[in-house]
């Protein structure tokens, strides 16, 4: 059984200065309810780890508006103008990872790899500093894991075990980013009893989840 | 009374789509792009059945959703919310992008801001101005069996944007097959550059002028 928290005590844990990965692309699927927690508690110096910055006035977006992230690494910013703002006067520094690289370097540090081997990239600036291989006649980028300290995700059920079952589109990188942390808190728009949720129906093992955030956790 | 408007030439970008569209081939997977790409959705054959792949996680891409019924459930790679047509799929961006990298997806279909000779593609970046991220661009061009470029033969300042070597900072080399234009069709060959087609109310002349590379031309150039 998971612990039930609400969502500002799910994220009372996350110290300044932490690395955290948050589900999402473009809002959907983004666990909106915890970044506004984080946004409240204050919390800066953020290593934040997530497909894209958003737009400026919802969720993670929010969060770069108010100079809370450090360091961001993410596939495209192009819509919250306030992250190349930041970006080119230098308040953020920006990692651009290709967003298939993204969730790979997620995926293998959850899954216990030393890293993933990819031609995207190849002969770009995506390339700089980075391992070329060679397997079979073919180059490959040696792409490594990459970690965090929580990771925020979306789930639209929860079960008490953890299970989370993510609607629709809104799965994007939360299951890799469950996997990944140190801590994975999953916010949920309902949260139901052990075996309510059927097994079939679960897009997020429950193993992968510490704590579950709801509105109305007692 | 007023007098019946002159018939328009019929618009760039609608042009541009409408010949993407033919290229696709029936019981295809396609990503299209962002913006004038997202256009040949609206002109594939009737008579074609073509699952579109969006790289956030589903196959099944239908029209926007109706602006007073949007499910925020499903968007688009642009954020806004779409509909799925019927057999389509739901799937994480880890899955996403083995579809994508694995060489599932039939074509990629993307706009561009310059393209050269030897199919190198350049269309994430202009440093100093424009630097949003290259989101699923460079595992798209990358994993795709094929990948057409659609956009306006020559820029704003009308300059070639189809260029000897490209010197913006690039999304991959040497992946782009195919050039749709509103003045041309252009195949990328190992040996550089072909004219296919040149549009109804252009000269090969004129494409040649409007081209920073060399175009082989050979005796049949279709119209389109």
């Amino acid at each position: 059984m998971k612990k039930i928290e609400t969502p500002a005590q799910a994220v009372s844990h996350i110290h300044d200065g932490a690395v955290i990965m948050v589900g999402g692309f473009m809002c959907c699927g983004q666990p909106i309810r915890l970044t506004e927690a984080l946004l409240a508690q204050g919390t800066k110096d953020l290593t934040v780890i997530t497909n894209d910055a958003g737009f400026p006035n919802r969720g993670l977006g929010k969060l770069v508006v108010a100079g809370r992230v450090k360091r961001l690494i993410a596939s495209h910013i192009g819509l919250n103008p306030a992250a190349g703002q930041k970006m080119n006067s230098g308040e953020m520094a920006v990692e651009l990872v290709p967003q298939g690289t993204l969730a790979e370097r997620i995926r293998c540090a959850g899954a216990g790899l030393g890293g993933v081997l990819t031609p995207t990239g190849l002969g770009t600036e995506a390339e700089t500093g980075k391992r070329k291989l060679e397997v079979d006649g073919h180059k490959y980028l040696l792409e490594t894991p990459l970690k965090a300290d929580f990771a925020l995700v979306k789930a639209s059920v929860c079960d008490r075990c953890g299970n989370a079952f993510v609607a629709k589109a809104g799965k994007n990188f939360n299951p890799v980013m469950a996997m990944a942390a140190q801590h994975t808190i999953a916010e949920a728009d309902r949260l139901v009893l052990r075996g309510e949720l059927d097994p079939e129906r679960v897009t997020i093992p429950g193993v992968f989840i510490n704590t579950v955030a709801v509105e109305a956790a007692r | 009374m007023t007098k019946p408007k002159p018939p328009q030439a019929p618009d760039k970008r609608e042009r541009i789509a409408r010949r993407v569209a033919a290229e696709l081939a029936h019981n295809s997977l396609v990503n299209l792009g962002i913006g004038l790409p997202t256009l040949v959705a609206n002109f594939i054959p009737p008579d074609r059945t073509v699952f579109l792949h969006s790289e956030n996680g589903f196959i099944g891409l239908g029209p926007e959703a109706p602006k007073d019924a949007p499910d925020w459930d499903i968007v688009n790679a642009g954020g806004k919310p779409v509909t799925m047509v019927h057999g389509g799929c739901y799937f994480d961006s880890a899955m996403s992008f083995a579809i994508i990298r694995g060489g599932h997806v039939d074509v990629t279909v993307l706009g561009a801001l310059e393209v050269d000779e030897e199919g190198n593609l350049a269309n994430y970046m202009i440093p100093g101005k424009m630097v949003p991220g290259m989101g699923g661009a460079m595992d798209l061009v990358v994993g795709a069996k094929k990948v057409i470029i659609a956009m306006e033969h020559v820029n704003k300042h009308g300059q070639p944007k189809i260029l000897k070597r490209c010197a913006l900072p690039l999304t991959a080399r040497r992946e782009v097959d195919l050039i749709v234009t509103d003045m041309a069709v252009i195949r990328v060959a190992h040996d550089g550059l072909v004219l296919e087609e040149i549009a109804e109310d252009t000269t090969v002349e004129e494409v040649v002028r409007c081209t920073g590379a060399r175009l082989q031309i050979h005796q049949k150039v279709g119209e389109f």
